[in-house]
Order: C-alpha cells, then sequence, then structure tokens
C-alpha cells in the first residue's frame, strides 16, 4: 500500500503525549491554576467550572460513597474525656459557628481556591465532652468504615479546625463527605477526614491514621512535609 | 438491516462495510456512549447530585472503559477479520492527495478520495490514540495504590483534558454523520450507492468497478480547488 503512515504517527504521538502527561501534568495542572482561577472566578455563567481546573478530585479509599442522611447522623465524642456526647447535625447547627474562606490543598498536587467552610470548632466539641486534661489527642473515624486521622490536642484545638457542615453556604454533599466532615486549614486534605461520625479522645498517643500507615506525614503542614513545597493556605 | 430501498437497486450499489465491521463499530459506539453518559454524571456537579449512586455509575464507567479493547482485538484477529484489516491499512495511510488536503487544513476541496477521507483517517487514528491513553490514565486513577501520587494527578489531567477534546471530536463525527445520508448508510447498512461512491470516493469508485470516474462534486480536478 502506497502512502505515508500518518495513522501511526498520531497513535504514537498521542501516546507520547499521554506519558509525558501523566509524569508532568500535576505540574501543568498547578500552572494553568494559576493562571485561570482569576478568570474563573469573575466567570458567572459558570461554564469555566466544566474545565478540569481547579476542581475537587472526588477520593475514596473504601471505592465507594457512603451516605447518611442529616436525619439519620450522629456525631459521637468519647474516650478520654468526662461524659461522652453525641450531636444530632441540629445540634451542631445551633452551636456557635466559625466561618472561613480557604484554599483546598490535595497532598496530590491539586489545589482549590476559596472555598467558603462554615462549622463548629472542634475545641468547642472536646470542651462540651470534657476532654480531659494532658490527653495526646484525637482519633477521627469516618463512617465510611475505613478511613481514620489523628491530630494532638494543640492540633485539635487550633481555631483553623472546625467540623464543616457547609461548604460554599449549602449542606456539604456526600461526595464532599457531607453530612458533617472535618476541615484542617493549614493542613493537606488528607487530615479533613470525610464523613466524620466519632471523635475519639485518646490519652497515650493514638494508632496513627489511613495515610499515615502507608506513608505520608502525621504533621501534615502544607508547604512543610511530606516533601511538598506548596504555599500555606 | 436487510431494508431494500427500492430507488437504490442491489447493482447500484457498492458494498462498503462487511457485517464484522458494522458490528465493531456499534458495539463500539454503545461503549463510548455509556462511557461519556457516565463521565458526565461523575464530572458535572448538578448532574451527580441528580443520579446520585455514585459508586455504580464509576462501576459503570470503569468497567466499560475496560472492556474497549475487546471488540477491537476480536475484530482484528477472528475469523472474520479480513475486511477489517484492509480497511485498518487503508485507513492507516494517507497518499498524495491526502497529504495535500492535510496541508491546506482541510481547504483544498479539489483532491480526490480514496475509500477513506483524510478527516475519517485522523479521526480513526485519534480515536484508537484515545483508547490506549484514557485506558493507561484510567487505570492509573483506579488502581492509584500501585503508582506515585504525582502521576495519579498527572492521569486525572490527561484523562479530563482528552474526555474534552473526545467529546468535541465525537459531535463533530456525529454532525458529519448527520449531513450525509449515503454515507451514513454505509455505517447502517454496509453499503452505499455507487453513485455516492463515484461522486465523493472516485478513486475507491475506480478500485471497486474498474471504471473511471469522472470528476463530479467533490471530485473537481485541482486547478479548480
Amino acid at each position: 500500500m502506497e502512502g505515508k503512515p500518518v495513522g501511526r504517527r498520531v497513535v504514537l504521538g498521542m501516546m507520547g503525549t499521554g506519558v509525558a502527561g501523566i509524569l508532568f501534568g500535576s505540574k501543568a495542572a498547578d500552572l494553568l491554576e494559576r493562571v485561570v482561577a482569576p478568570i474563573a472566578s469573575r466567570d458567572g455563567t459558570g461554564f469555566l467550572s466544566l474545565f478540569p481546573v481547579g476542581r475537587f478530585r472526588i477520593y475514596t479509599v473504601t471505592g465507594r460513597l457512603h451516605s447518611r442522611s442529616d436525619v439519620d447522623y450522629r456525631l459521637n465524642v468519647a474516650g478520654n474525656v468526662d461524659t461522652p456526647v453525641t450531636f444530632t447535625l441540629d445540634e451542631l447547627r445551633a452551636m456557635p459557628a466559625t466561618r472561613m474562606t480557604r484554599d483546598f490543598q490535595c497532598v496530590t498536587g491539586w489545589r482549590v481556591h476559596d472555598v467558603k467552610w462554615t462549622g463548629v470548632r472542634l475545641a468547642d466539641l472536646l470542651d462540651k465532652a470534657g476532654a480531659k486534661e494532658g490527653s495526646w489527642g484525637v482519633r477521627l473515624l469516618s463512617f465510611d468504615g475505613a478511613y481514620t486521622e489523628t491530630l494532638t490536642m494543640e492540633q485539635a484545638r487550633r481555631d483553623d479546625v472546625i467540623v464543616a457542615y457547609e461548604m460554599h453556604n449549602k449542606p456539604v454533599t456526600a461526595a464532599h463527605g457531607g453530612p458533617a466532615r472535618l476541615y484542617v486549614a493549614p493542613m493537606y486534605g488528607y487530615k479533613s477526614i470525610k464523613w466524620l461520625e466519632t471523635i475519639e479522645v485518646s490519652e497515650t498517643e493514638a494508632r496513627r491514621g489511613y495515610w499515615e500507615v502507608r506513608g505520608y506525614d502525621t504533621d501534615a503542614w502544607i508547604g512543610k512535609s511530606n516533601g511538598r513545597d506548596d504555599r500555606p493556605v | 438491516m436487510a431494508t431494500t430501498r427500492p430507488d437504490v437497486p442491489a447493482r447500484a450499489r457498492l458494498e462498503r462495510f462487511d457485517g464484522a465491521e458494522l458490528a465493531l463499530h456499534w458495539v463500539n459506539a454503545a461503549l463510548f456512549g455509556i462511557l461519556i453518559l457516565t463521565a458526565a454524571i461523575l464530572y458535572i456537579g448538578p448532574l451527580s447530585a441528580l443520579v446520585g449512586r455514585r459508586e455504580l455509575v464509576r462501576y459503570l464507567h470503569v468497567v466499560s472503559g475496560l472492556a474497549l479493547p475487546f471488540p477491537l482485538v476480536a475484530a482484528r484477529f477472528g475469523p472474520w477479520r479480513r475486511a477489517f484489516v484492509a480497511d485498518v491499512r487503508a485507513l492507516a495511510r494517507f497518499d498524495d492527495d491526502d497529504r495535500t488536503w492535510l496541508r491546506s487544513l482541510g481547504r483544498n476541496k479539489g483532491v480526490r478520495m480514496g475509500k477513506f477521507h483524510p478527516g475519517q483517517k485522523l479521526n480513526a487514528a485519534f480515536t484508537l490514540g484515545t483508547i490506549v491513553v484514557m485506558l493507561a490514565t484510567g487505570s492509573i486513577m483506579h488502581w492509584f495504590d500501585f503508582f506515585p501520587v504525582e502521576w495519579r494527578t498527572g492521569a486525572t489531567f490527561v484523562h479530563d483534558w482528552l474526555a474534552i477534546v473526545l467529546a468535541i471530536v465525537i459531535l463533530g463525527h456525529i454532525k458529519m454523520a448527520l449531513s450525509d445520508g449515503d454515507a451514513r448508510r454505509g455505517m447502517s447498512q454496509g453499503w452505499v450507492p455507487t453513485v455516492w461512491a463515484r461522486r465523493h470516493r472516485p478513486k475507491w469508485y475506480e478500485e471497486m468497478t474498474g471504471h473511471a470516474a469522472s470528476p463530479g462534486r467533490g471530485g473537481a480536478p485541482p486547478e479548480s480547488g
């Protein structure tokens, strides 16, 4: 057959570009993010949000989403406390709310700018249950049955660590960890456990969390851990 | 499939694709349809909220993605492969006319086409490349535990952008098909009217019939293009 194998070149070219994209795509994504985010924030039509720039990626460690209705949702604070307390969603909403607008930075590289969070300070919940003086910290459990996280007491009591029930002034959806999730502003996203069900105050150092036993840093400060140099949020 | 159109008697038809090729095209189309639909549900926020059942949708997406190579392999290596192998060879190679068309960025209407238009050839190559790249990046996204985290971000980046390009190309493909009923019949019933081939695919017409195709629409001599 006469002619040049242009088809083969197209296929090989795409495969080469694909491999380059896999290896360097996280850098390209970050660059695009910085260029497009300011434009997208002024885009009233929402059209730009269709493009894969500055979007949340939905990760679950169980391979499926676990959902719980607002009515059935319960948050337990237990362990080394004076009185274990169980909160309903309405009870959380009735407590003094903390609002903050901060970036969400994932340890895999993506970052979503200016996410509005509303929730209750974790410190307030610990006080309600009477977390005992001198405890090491908290162990957090998700109702997905697999994911866990830990924070030292000092970290848990920071003002920018909240149990969030609203994101962008709307209830946190199941994909984003609703009805309520943790949001640890100064740390990588994996600390912000989704589908939060239990806060266990631990007297001694708690067993490390899901990703930590798989090699991630336990103190996940953005830009100062996991070998990354992202800007703090 | 066997509906006979009285306006095109059997002797005025040319066989364009055999049954195995038609089956491959429509199985692929169905898989791509499921993939695009499930991708849209996973990717577009309001649609996700409307449909829910994310784990089922994701499962469907992964399974139909992993299924993509099987029809291709069956078409290429099964006992029914003859016509498909010949067409793949025709699709892969660009002759002088095709390259003239490419160099003019599609503006040169004077070139004489073989069985496939160079745009169709590009579409075929792009689709094959897409299947390979989407399978690779999708696999990294699905079995992320086995890869560095940076790869997962990179794979997601490639998967997302290529999906958008693919959606545009498929829309173009469908638009072209809708604008040409005779060509569409080639892919639904396997044959085209001989006059269509003579006008739009003159070199193929000559190969098939042994007659010279007089220049008509789409087959005008190069100096007028």
